[in-house]
């Protein structure tokens, strides 16, 4: 026992470095699971709030440039509208009839939230946004979030007042897309290499694709709503050995000055996820 | 000034530096990411004990593992350069008493060569463990290599311009053993 004392008093300093490496591996490792909860909601507040300061700075430079984003989203949005689509409806005649269905009626699925960029950063392999939008403003991990340019990432943390976006420009970010001409299915990553361009595999070779064309997200992925711009077909990478094709897409989104963006609420995700995890473990 | 109160201005100092200017630069090239906020445990005095000097590496690693939300990686890497501090001196202090006359470790108190071996060595334990911890969730071994080499060259230029700019006067000190 005596011995024991001695070898730990002669080698406190090794042993207390051995615990503090153990304690931050196991911080870096098990991160998803437990360390959010417990750690990230006081320091996410505390970082967002410094963040926030900051971008006030740099906002002031920006403006004159997020004006102009906000004048030709407003010009799109402006042709949407109902009253510039003209033409009476004639081969559409109401009957009624015994059976009611509604088939006007419409459920509003995709809700937008408007929220304040605060910390983005673009140069590292794993990267993440913060935005001044939390929990007290109905944000919630697993939220969709779009730029007015294209789809921007998903949020995997929230504290009371910020959330942490999981940018599309991290190593370990997956989405399901499709190709706009077409409808065929893959999946967009990063590969890290340069936050202009992403890669999309497992497009069939069966699909005609052409440099240029259109990606836009899928209704399967059930984060973001159909036909949001991804980007656009940069390279096609043809692996012989293969039968699909790997594409190298240039971001719709301009990551390097995003100031505002919208977190997608889907009304209907919980009632989708529990259906389909129910059936997951019906089969098991 | 206090010793404490001049490091505790610096530990703010040195990641305010590095999240709201270094982070935020444009990439020149994904294999370098400019660090230079490890500096700071590099300048700590040298009469800190060892077991304070290793909790001050990792709760400084972990406030700016805050910023970057990567819990533990910073942490890990700055832990380690903080524990193999002492060793590094040990070997490469070259007048006899050197680190009992002098505050803290600098040009003056340990002569250029000796204090730039001690940068670069710190400097390449610090980035090797941190891109280790980087590639075992992704990458190839060149991508290790590559960026390991890269870092570490716009670390030392980076430290240089430091030591250059903000010139630290350590005052020789007798009578202090």
């Amino acid at each position: 026992m005596r011995n024991v004392f001695l070898f730990i008093r002669r080698y406190f300093n090794f042993l207390f470095f051995l615990v503090l490496q153990i304690v931050s591996l196991s911080f870096l490792f098990r991160y998803n699971k437990f360390h959010e909860a417990a750690f990230m909601g006081v320091a996410g507040e505390m970082t967002g709030r410094l963040n926030e300061k900051f971008n006030n700075v740099g906002y002031y430079f920006k403006l004159k440039m997020t004006n102009e984003e906000l004048v030709r989203e407003n010009k799109r949005l402006n042709q949407l509208l109902r009253e510039n689509l003209e033409g009476p409806d004639s081969n559409r005649k109401l009957v009624s009839d015994t059976t009611y269905t509604d088939s006007l009626k419409k459920i509003l699925k995709y809700v937008y939230l408007e929220a304040k960029v605060v910390g983005n950063s673009v140069n590292s392999q794993a990267n993440f946004l913060t935005i001044h939008r939390g929990a007290a403003e109905s944000v919630k991990p697993n939220m969709g979030v779009v730029s007015s340019q294209g789809i921007v990432g998903t949020v995997v943390n929230v504290s009371e007042n910020y959330a942490v976006v999981m940018s599309l420009l991290h190593r370990q970010y997956k989405v399901v897309v499709k190709l706009k001409n077409g409808g065929d299915r893959g999946t967009v990553e990063w590969d890290g290499l340069s936050p202009f361009f992403i890669t999309l595999k497992d497009i069939p070779k069966s699909a005609r694709v052409n440099i240029g064309d259109t990606i836009v997200t899928s209704q399967t992925s059930s984060l973001f709503p159909p036909n949001i711009m991804v980007g656009t077909v940069h390279e096609i990478i043809d692996d012989k050995s293969s039968n699909f094709y790997s594409l190298r897409l240039r971001t719709a989104t301009n990551f390097f000055n995003l100031e505002y963006v919208y977190v997608i609420q889907n009304t209907q995700y919980e009632e989708q996820k529990r259906i389909e995890d129910s059936t997951r473990k019906k089969f098991q | 000034m206090s010793d404490l109160l001049k490091n505790t201005i610096r530990f703010f100092l040195f990641i305010l530096v590095q999240v709201f200017i270094l982070f935020k630069m444009p990439p020149l090239h994904r294999y370098i990411t400019p660090y230079l906020y490890y500096l700071f445990i590099l300048w700590l005095p040298f009469s800190m004990p060892r077991m304070s000097l290793t909790l001050t590496g990792f709760f400084y690693g972990l406030c700016l593992d805050y910023f970057t939300h990567t819990p533990g990686l910073h942490a890990a890497a700055c832990t380690l350069i903080a524990y193999l501090r002492p060793f590094v001196i040990n070997l490469l202090i070259s007048q006899e008493g050197a680190d009992k006359n002098y505050g803290s470790p600098s040009i003056t108190s340990m002569g250029w060569a000796p204090y730039g071996t001690y940068v670069f060595v710190l400097t390449l334990f610090h980035h090797i463990y941190l891109v280790f911890l980087e590639w075992m969730s992704f990458g190839s071994f060149w991508y290790f290599i590559g960026k390991i080499t890269a870092t570490t060259g716009i670390s030392m230029v980076l430290i240089l311009l430091t030591e250059l700019l903000f010139f630290r006067k350590d005052k020789f000190r007798t009578n202090t053993v």
